[in-house]
């Protein structure tokens, strides 16, 4: 074998010695952290559906009593997840993993709460990109503004009412951001509209649906 | 022998700052500095990459043929990233939520490799050890800098949010400085990350320069030229 070739082949070598030991110790720092890091995302999510739906009302594992539907978020997303909450077995509300695709700058996620009865009882923001400083007053950090959705039900408003103040609704707009509300009052009365349409079907299997 | 490491301490933090001075790095630094808080997290991340960076890279100096050692070390760095990425994950849930895709993008920080090519791959194991630690001091110092900066012009608060890396107890750390504040758009959006960036590189070479005016006057003193006979 001449120098050349003896060459190349350590530094192979070497090049996948290392490849193994990073391999392995990334293999490891993933084994270590495994547990504590689904236990962080359960967390998080059990906290964000305890801001939509009291933890008073129901006794269900909320978090793993999920259904996938389609046809809820139009193009953006095709799957949407809902959770739903029961007491001893009978539903209580449905968490529906909404998106406004029409916000400022993308899509705007929310997980909007609906009781059983159709009333909303609560709706948070999970995630947008919406400008810091106008159109993030949707934030509960920002405003109180995605509290006005409590209590809020397709009953109790006309068509025309569920819409932001200037469109003629009764929701308020912000200083220098119409469109960022806009689309979550939208999006908001989409998933009520979805409720109201597929009422059954959402409580339907009692069995958390299968991955 | 002194001198050298103080030499490293003070080119890490000042002279060769990597923000201020060799403007590496500038992408998560422009991105993440709106606050205190997202900027301390990051720059304690990137500077705990480069600790372990520069200490491996150091260590296997000797091993790794030439003509691999840029695989070996993108290698290095990419592990370390991974595994402070999924600690952070772990252990700082809230501030990684935070600063989401700018942990693994600290693979991409040209700091790290520069640092690892240009540093340790030709230094002893402490020297390089202490290059890292100060190179990423010095970065987190132009971070938290900035993050000042933009947070008390942007939103007119300082450490608001420490609680995502102090835990509960942090809660109450938010400091108002300046009360009923509307806020002030263009600090927070990367604009303002630029201007700002500006100003402070600005201010450091003035101060330079004025410490270089002062040196002279100084050093002039006892220089005196003897003619030649």
């Amino acid at each position: 074998m001449n120098e050349t070739v003896k060459k190349t082949v350590t530094a192979a070598k070497i090049l996948g010695l290392f490849s193994l030991l990073g391999l392995g110790l990334v293999a490891l720092t993933f084994n270590q952290t495994k547990e504590k890091i689904s236990q962080n995302e359960r967390d998080a999510l059990l906290k964000s559906l305890r801001a939509v739906v009291s933890s008073s009302l129901y006794n269900n594992d909320i978090a793993n009593d999920k259904i996938q539907v389609t046809g809820l978020n139009p193009g953006a997303a095709r799957e949407t997840t809902i959770y739903r909450a029961r007491d001893n077995g009978e539903p209580v509300a449905a968490v529906i993993t909404a998106l406004a695709p029409d916000g400022y700058n993308g899509n705007i996620s929310l997980l909007v709460g609906i009781l059983a009865d159709g009333t909303l009882s609560g709706v948070r923001v999970v995630s947008h990109k919406e400008t810091p400083g106008l159109g993030d007053s949707i934030e509960t950090d920002r405003s109180n503004w995605i509290l006005s959705f409590d209590g809020k039900s397709l009953a109790g408003l006309t068509d025309k009412q569920w819409a932001v103040k200037r469109d003629g609704g009764v929701f308020d707009q912000f200083t220098g951001a119409t469109i960022t509300p806009r689309a979550v009052v939208k999006s908001v009365k989409n998933a009520l509209l979805y409720f109201q349409q597929h009422k059954v079907e959402i409580f339907s299997n009692t069995e958390p649906a299968e991955e | 022998m002194f001198s050298e490491y103080s030499k490293i301490i003070k080119d890490g933090l000042w002279r060769n700052n990597q923000a201020f001075v060799a403007l590496l790095g500038l992408c998560p630094l422009l991105a993440v500095s709106n606050t205190v808080v997202n900027s301390l997290g990051l720059g304690l991340a990137t500077t705990a990459t480069l600790v372990c960076s520069s200490t491996i890279v150091s260590l296997i100096r000797t091993i790794v043929p030439s003509e691999v050692r840029l695989p070996v070390f993108v290698l290095v760095i990419a592990c370390v990233v991974t595994m402070i990425e999924l600690a952070m994950n772990a252990w700082f849930y809230g501030l990684y939520k935070i600063l989401g895709i700018f942990i693994p993008l600290i693979v991409t920080n040209c700091t790290i490799i520069g640092r690892a090519e240009a540093f340790a791959s030709k230094q002893s194991t402490d020297k390089a050890f202490l290059d890292g630690l100060f190179m990423g001091l010095g970065f987190t110092f132009a971070l938290v800098l900035l993050g000042s900066m933009r947070e008390i012009i942007g939103s007119g608060t300082l450490l608001a949010k420490a609680e995502l890396m102090f835990g509960p107890a942090a809660q109450s750390w938010q400091i108002n400085v300046i009360d009923d504040y509307s806020g002030m758009l263009l600090a927070i959006l990367p604009p303002g990350a630029f201007i700002g960036l500006g100003f402070l590189i600005a201010l450091k070479n003035v101060l330079d320069s004025k410490v270089k005016q002062r040196k002279p006057a100084i050093e002039q003193i006892p220089v005196q030229v003897v003619p030649e006979q």
